[in-house]
Parts: C-alpha cells; sequence; structure tokens
C-alpha cells in the first residue's frame, strides 16, 4: 500500500498541483511581475522598474493609510479576543441554553462584509441622526464604528474555537488545582490560559490577518469618508488602481507591498505565540 | 478494485486538466495585424459574432432585444454584456484580457480614453465617424489625425423643477417673480429660492432644494458636473485655443478663479435643502431623486437621465409636463446668455485588438443601429437618446419631458444662448474628483474653510496631471 501510495504520487497529486499553479501560484508570480510594470490590462504591461514602488512610498495617502490600519488592527484585536475569550468562558460554564446562544453569536459570522456594512451604517447612522451628525462627521466615528461592526462579526467565530478549547482542557487538571487551594482567578492565568494557547494562536492569527486586510466592511461603511481619513490598506490599494490613470502599477506594488507587510506580522505572531504553547 | 481506483484517479487528473486548460485556450488566436486601412469596405462574411459591452444597466434589456433583431437582420450574433453600475472600469479591464474580448466597448471621453488608447480603432474614415454631424464631429476624441472614439448620445443637465409648486409659489404674496422666464442670473434665483424657503409651509415643501448627497459615491453632481461651470468659465478666459475641453486637458494648474461662483450655487443648495447640513454625508442621489418625486422639493440638480429615476420612483406625483430644466447660475457676468450643461461623456470605440474583419463587422452593427428604421426607432423609444448623428430628423427624437427640455435648450442656441459644454471629461483624473467631493463634505461639516477647499483643489489638479502624465 505504501509502495503504491509512493509510485503513485505524482499522479494523484497533479490535480492539487495544477490547481495550486493556476489558481494562485501564476497569478501571485504575475502580481509581482505587473508590480514593476506599467499596464493597463495584463497583456500590455511594460517594464518600468521600480518606479511603481517609488511612487507608493512618495503617496501620503498609503502611508496615512498603513497608520489607520495599524490602529485599527491593535485595538480590534485586543477587543475580539478579550469578548470571545469571555463569551467563551460563559459558555462553557453549565447553563441553559448555552448550543442556543453559541449559535446566536456564531451568525453575524455568516453573512457578507459589504451587507454587514450597510447594515450597520443604517443603525449607525440612525443613532447619530438624532445628535444631527452621521458617520462621516468625524473620523473617529468612523473609526469606532469599524471596531464595532468588525467586533460583532468576529467575536462568534473566535467564541467557538474557545469553546473547543476549553472543552478539551482535561478536568483532572482543574481539579488538582482545585484541591491544591487555586482560586479561580490563579486557575484562569495558570491553567485554562496556558492550555488553551493553540487556540489563542490560531485566533490571533485569524483576527489579525483579518483586521489587517478588512475591505468590505470599509468600503460598504465608510468608503474612507471624511476625506481619506478612515481608508485602510486594502481600500487604498484599490482607489490607487482606479483613481489615476496610468496608475494600475503603482496599486499593484502597493499590493505586493501590503503582502510583505501582513506575512511579515502574520509570522512573527504565529512564531511567538507558538513558543507559548504547551503539550497537554 | 484497485486497478478501477486508478483508473478513476487518472481520469479525474485528466479532467482537471482540460478544464484548467480550457480558458487558455485560443487565446493567440486574436492577435492580428489591425493596420491596413480601413476605408475599403473590409469583407465580413466570416464573422459570425460581435460583442458589446453595455455601460447602462438600466437598458440592458433593450440593447438584448436589439441584438435578437440585429441576428434576425443579418445573422451575425451580437453579444451584449451589461457590466454592473459603477463596475464598467472593472468589467472592461478584466474582459478586454479574455481570449474573447470585447469588440465594442465605451470610453468616457478624452481622459478615459488615455486609459484604453492601446486598444482603441481608428475609426477616421469610417462611416460611424462621417454619420457625425459637422457641428458634433468636434466632439469625438482624437488623438494627432486619428479619431478613436465616437459619441453616440448628448445629454444635458442643470436644475431640474417641478413647475406646479413653482406655479404655486408664484401666487403667493410678495413672490420675487412672475415666472420661471423671469429667472435669469443668480441674484434672481437666489432671491426666489430664500423667498421659498420663508413660504416652504404653504408650499408643502420640506425644502427648495433636494438633499445635496455627499455620501461618498455619490457626490459625482458636485465634483463633477457642478465643477464643470466655475472650470468651464476658467477655460473659455483661456485664450489658448477656442476649444474649452482642449483649454482643460493642457491645463497643468487651475487658477480656480471662479470659486466663489461655485460657494454661490452649493450654498444655495445646502442651505435651502429639505435635509439638514450635516446629515448630508449620509445621503444618495436615490434618496434626493425620490425628494423630487414625492414633491419633498421643488428642485434639484440633475440631468436628462434622471427622468427614468423620477418616474420609477414609488409614489411619484410629478407630472411629466411640470418637469423643466433651469440653468445652474452662479453669479458669473453676463451670464443671462448660459443655458444648460450639455455635452457627453458616452463614446463608442471599437477593439483594435480583434481582427479587421470583426472591427467592420462591429462599426457595421452601429452604423445599423444608428441608421435604419428598427435602429434608430430603437434608439429613440427604447433607449431614449438624443443622438449626434445626421441620420436622425428632428422628429425623431426622444418624447420623455427632460430629452426634450435638453433639445429645446440646444435649439436656443440660435438665438444666443450659450450651452456649456462638458469638459469634466478633461479633469485629470478620478482621484481629483473624489478629493474635491470629500473637500465638500468636510467643508458642510464646518470642518473646512472655504478657501481651503479652494486650495486643495488647486493643489490636487496639480498633482493629478503631473501623476497622470504620459
Amino acid at each position: 500500500m505504501q509502495k503504491a501510495i509512493k509510485k503513485w504520487f505524482p499522479v494523484l497529486a497533479l490535480p492539487t498541483v495544477v490547481a495550486f499553479l493556476i489558481s494562485f501560484l501564476i497569478p501571485f508570480i504575475m502580481g509581482i511581475y505587473l508590480s514593476f510594470c506599467k499596464f493597463k490590462t495584463v497583456k500590455n504591461a511594460k517594464w518600468v522598474g521600480f518606479d511603481n514602488y517609488l511612487k507608493a512610498f512618495a503617496n501620503e495617502d498609503f502611508i496615512n493609510a498603513l497608520w489607520f490600519t495599524v490602529k485599527f488592527t491593535i485595538v480590534s484585536v485586543i477587543t475580539i479576543n478579550i469578548l470571545a475569550f469571555l463569551f467563551a468562558m460563559l459558555l462553557t460554564k453549565a447553563l441553559r441554553g448555552t448550543n442556543v446562544f453559541r449559535t446566536i453569536f456564531f451568525m453575524p459570522n455568516l453573512i457578507g462584509g459589504i451587507v454587514l456594512g450597510y447594515i450597520w451604517l443604517m443603525i449607525i447612522n440612525g443613532v447619530l441622526q438624532y445628535f444631527n451628525a452621521t458617520i462621516t462627521t468625524n473620523a473617529s466615528y468612523g473609526f469606532w464604528g469599524l471596531v464595532i461592526l468588525m467586533n460583532w462579526q468576529l467575536i462568534g467565530y473566535m467564541m467557538i474555537i474557545y469553546i473547543s478549547g476549553i472543552q478539551n482542557i482535561s478536568p483532572d487538571l482543574i481539579e488538582a488545582a482545585q484541591i491544591d487551594g487555586a482560586n479561580s482567578v490563579q486557575r484562569l492565568f495558570h491553567i485554562t490560559i496556558p492550555q488553551v494557547m493553540p487556540s489563542i494562536t490560531i485566533c490571533l492569527f485569524l483576527t489579525l490577518t483579518n483586521s489587517f486586510k478588512l475591505f468590505d466592511q470599509n468600503y460598504a461603511l465608510t468608503a474612507g469618508a471624511p476625506g481619506k481619513s478612515t481608508q485602510m490598506l486594502a481600500l487604498d490599494i484599490y482607489n490607487t488602481f482606479y483613481g489615476r490613470v496610468g496608475w494600475q502599477g503603482v496599486g499593484q506594488a502597493k499590493a505586493v507591498i501590503f503582502f510583505l507587510i501582513v506575512a511579515a506580522i502574520a509570522l512573527t505572531q504565529l512564531f511567538l505565540t507558538r513558543r507559548k504553547e504547551v503539550e497537554n | 478494485m484497485k486497478k478501477s481506483r486508478k483508473a478513476l484517479a487518472l481520469t479525474m487528473a485528466g479532467c482537471m486538466m482540460a478544464t484548467a486548460f480550457a480558458g487558455c485556450g485560443g487565446s493567440g488566436s486574436s492577435a492580428s495585424d489591425p493596420k491596413t486601412d480601413s476605408s475599403s469596405k473590409t469583407d465580413t462574411s466570416g464573422v459570425k459574432s460581435i460583442y458589446f459591452l453595455n455601460f447602462k444597466p438600466e437598458i440592458a434589456d433593450k440593447y438584448e432585444a436589439i441584438a435578437k433583431q440585429y441576428k434576425e437582420e443579418t445573422g451575425i450574433e451580437v453579444k451584449v454584456k451589461t457590466a454592473a453600475s459603477g463596475e464598467y472600469e472593472k468589467t472592461l479591464t478584466s474582459e478586454i484580457a479574455k481570449s474573447d474580448p470585447p469588440t465594442i466597448f465605451q470610453i468616457n471621453g478624452p481622459v478615459g480614453y488615455q486609459n484604453w488608447a492601446d486598444y482603441c480603432a481608428d475609426l477616421k474614415d469610417t462611416e460611424l465617424y462621417n454619420m457625425l454631424t459637422d457641428e458634433n464631429k468636434s466632439l469625438a476624441v482624437t488623438k494627432d489625425e486619428g479619431v478613436y472614439c465616437v459619441p453616440y448620445a448628448i445629454e444635458g443637465y442643470g436644475i431640474i423643477y417641478n413647475d406646479e409648486i413653482m406655479q404655486k409659489y408664484f401666487k403667493t404674496d410678495g413672490a420675487k417673480a412672475k415666472s420661471t422666464d423671469e429667472i435669469k442670473n443668480f441674484d434672481t434665483l437666489k432671491l426666489v429660492v430664500e423667498d421659498m424657503t420663508a413660504k416652504k409651509d404653504e408650499l408643502g415643501i420640506d425644502g427648495v432644494f433636494g438633499s445635496t448627497s455627499l455620501k461618498t459615491g455619490d457626490d459625482w453632481r458636485w465634483q463633477t458636473h457642478l465643477a464643470n461651470l466655475p472650470l468651464y468659465y476658467e477655460f473659455k478666459d483661456d485664450t489658448s485655443s477656442d476649444n474649452v475641453i482642449l483649454n482643460g486637458l493642457n491645463a497643468k494648474e487651475i487658477s480656480f478663479k471662479y470659486a466663489d461662483n461655485y460657494k454661490n450655487i452649493f450654498d444655495l443648495y445646502t442651505n435651502n435643502s429639505c435635509t439638514d447640513k450635516k446629515l448630508l454625508g449620509s445621503k444618495t442621489i436615490d434618496e434626493s431623486m425620490a425628494e423630487f418625486a414625492t414633491g419633498k422639493c421643488a428642485m434639484i440638480q440633475n440631468g436628462n437621465w434622471g427622468w427614468s429615476q423620477i418616474n420609477g420612483v414609488d409614489g411619484n406625483v410629478t407630472k411629466a409636463e411640470n418637469i423643466k430644466f433651469l440653468p445652474i447660475y452662479t453669479g458669473v457676468k453676463d451670464e443671462e446668455k448660459q443655458g444648460i450643461c450639455i455635452g457627453t461623456e458616452n463614446y463608442f470605440a471599437i477593439n483594435s485588438e480583434v481582427d479587421e474583419a470583426t472591427q467592420q463587422a462591429s462599426i457595421d452593427f452601429l452604423v445599423w443601429l444608428f441608421s435604419s428604421d428598427y435602429g434608430k426607432d430603437a434608439v429613440t423609444n427604447d433607449l431614449g437618446f438624443i443622438t449626434p448623428f445626421n441620420t436622425f430628423k428632428e422628429d425623431e427624437q426622444p418624447t420623455d419631458p427632460l430629452a426634450k427640455e435638453v433639445l429645446s435648450w440646444k435649439a436656443k442656441e440660435s438665438e444666443g444662448i450659450k450651452n456649456p459644454e462638458w469638459l469634466f471629461t478633461a479633469f485629470p483624473s478620478e482621484n481629483w474628483k473624489n478629493e474635491f467631493g470629500a473637500s465638500l463634505l468636510e467643508y458642510v461639516q464646518g470642518q473646512k474653510d472655504w478657501s481651503k477647499v479652494v486650495d486643495d483643489a488647486k493643489t490636487s489638479w496639480t498633482t493629478e496631471r503631473e501623476a497622470t502624465a504620459e
């Protein structure tokens, strides 16, 4: 059997390899190539070297968007994970109807980002209307609007991951701690959190990358207004691509830089949190 | 068992390959040499289908019907695909790189042409270009000796007003004017509008103007259309040529010397609006057109395309015969002679990358559409275009109220009225318009001084021109 698998490996792997090549690797390499070109469509690209990258870094909007994204990511990663963890703790207690609550909390995650953005836009504007304001009145309204939206959408998902982590903790450990006289705070910090480290790794990774790459919600909720002060990186890339004649290459260059940043952050985070994981 | 599994795996792999590569097939076939002179009529007998990428979603089904008729008459299939509203550039970008690219597509003007220059065939010697009336030939987008984009629909915009409400106002005590004919400049307009605001309860309206929609993406009536006026006067003062659009295209910077005129009308809109200034950032065009249609306001700035929107609103109370245009007066000297803004951003281009016979077949289709009896009838009554072609007689024009108004304003040119051209097709980039729109929003929200709005618009113009220079 082993031998047969080895022998047929190339054939069995072929469909996946081909699909990977066509739908991922080739577009990816083409994307990097295009970031060095002036182009309108993929067919009429002209090589321009690092010109696009110079323009991208000289572009104030890009730097502003980067800062806004960083601020947003920090705030939303912290709030989402803390709240999700709290909900997970609550819903792993022996309460009535935990399953119903779990389902309800998870549901927002099933709705698409654009739809969520428009729904929350209506809610937020509906409330702000009483104060004679809209979400575009102040950049901080847009910022907190995005944070609320992101929390609402992701908490349920992260909660499910934390719940499965918490349920996997062996009751022996908790019991032993109780017998040793550990109070609930000590149990939380010395038993539960170290034991759910793998879940924390996954949740941090997901929230970090999702917040950093946020596009749909940003596009639907504020579209960058007022001015470009609530424009995140992905939206800036999109606007660069379509905003000026001949700037498609610059948009592409920004996208490549964006990829490098996301990859660097995600890998660092994975490395750091993996070290903290303990074996059961 | 084992054997059959192997066979299955192989077939599956084979299928994957086949489907994966099917998309790549035939990509080489479209590359041909389109350089030869197209004046000698190319043989199109081998062409089975052409592909038209439509810009206007609201009339997509009308085009389908036209395509069907054309197939019956000539046997050539016209594939009509429609891009979603606001998605045309994106759809075109992806469609044109495919193995079966659009053969007819839409360009929005000289700046749009720069974007697509590699794909636009020279139409100078084609029947389509020669069908343009002499005065409209100047609208076509040209470069050096070639003609690359041909306009196909003329549109106009101004202040649309509901005459029923206006008549009601003119009958009130102390009305500042007796009829809309007396409104010939900004001062009168201002007097009338402000008096109407004072009497809004009596008139049964929430405000004189519909909401100045400043939501991002819904702000083009101000950052594009209204911005046309001050810049039109600025480029008209430019003596380097008589062609304002050309002057606009050549302008490396602007002085925005008519900015105060822009402020005049913009303030009038927002101060007499049916929506509080602070809430304009969330308003969309659809909402403000609905306000007009349901009689909550008396005036709204928009173009003749707005008729279908007004007419289509549930609870529409406006009557076709009461809907008219007033020019957008801004307080410029001698504006009594100014008309509504008439121009086009609807141009056809033919894809130069497809083989010559297909190019010719595409041109033939357009010629048929704008010159055959069936085609002309469809254009006038179904598509509702006011066309710039000489094949249309005077009685072959659309009959909706706003299109009729555009035609009547155009006719007034013989009486010395000057309808400003659409020169926003010469604005440096989308980004300029978007930044100006964002500035306007901050201005109405009280976060930006007017002088800063003006300065930013000037700086942005210079930056954008430099950034997009070849």
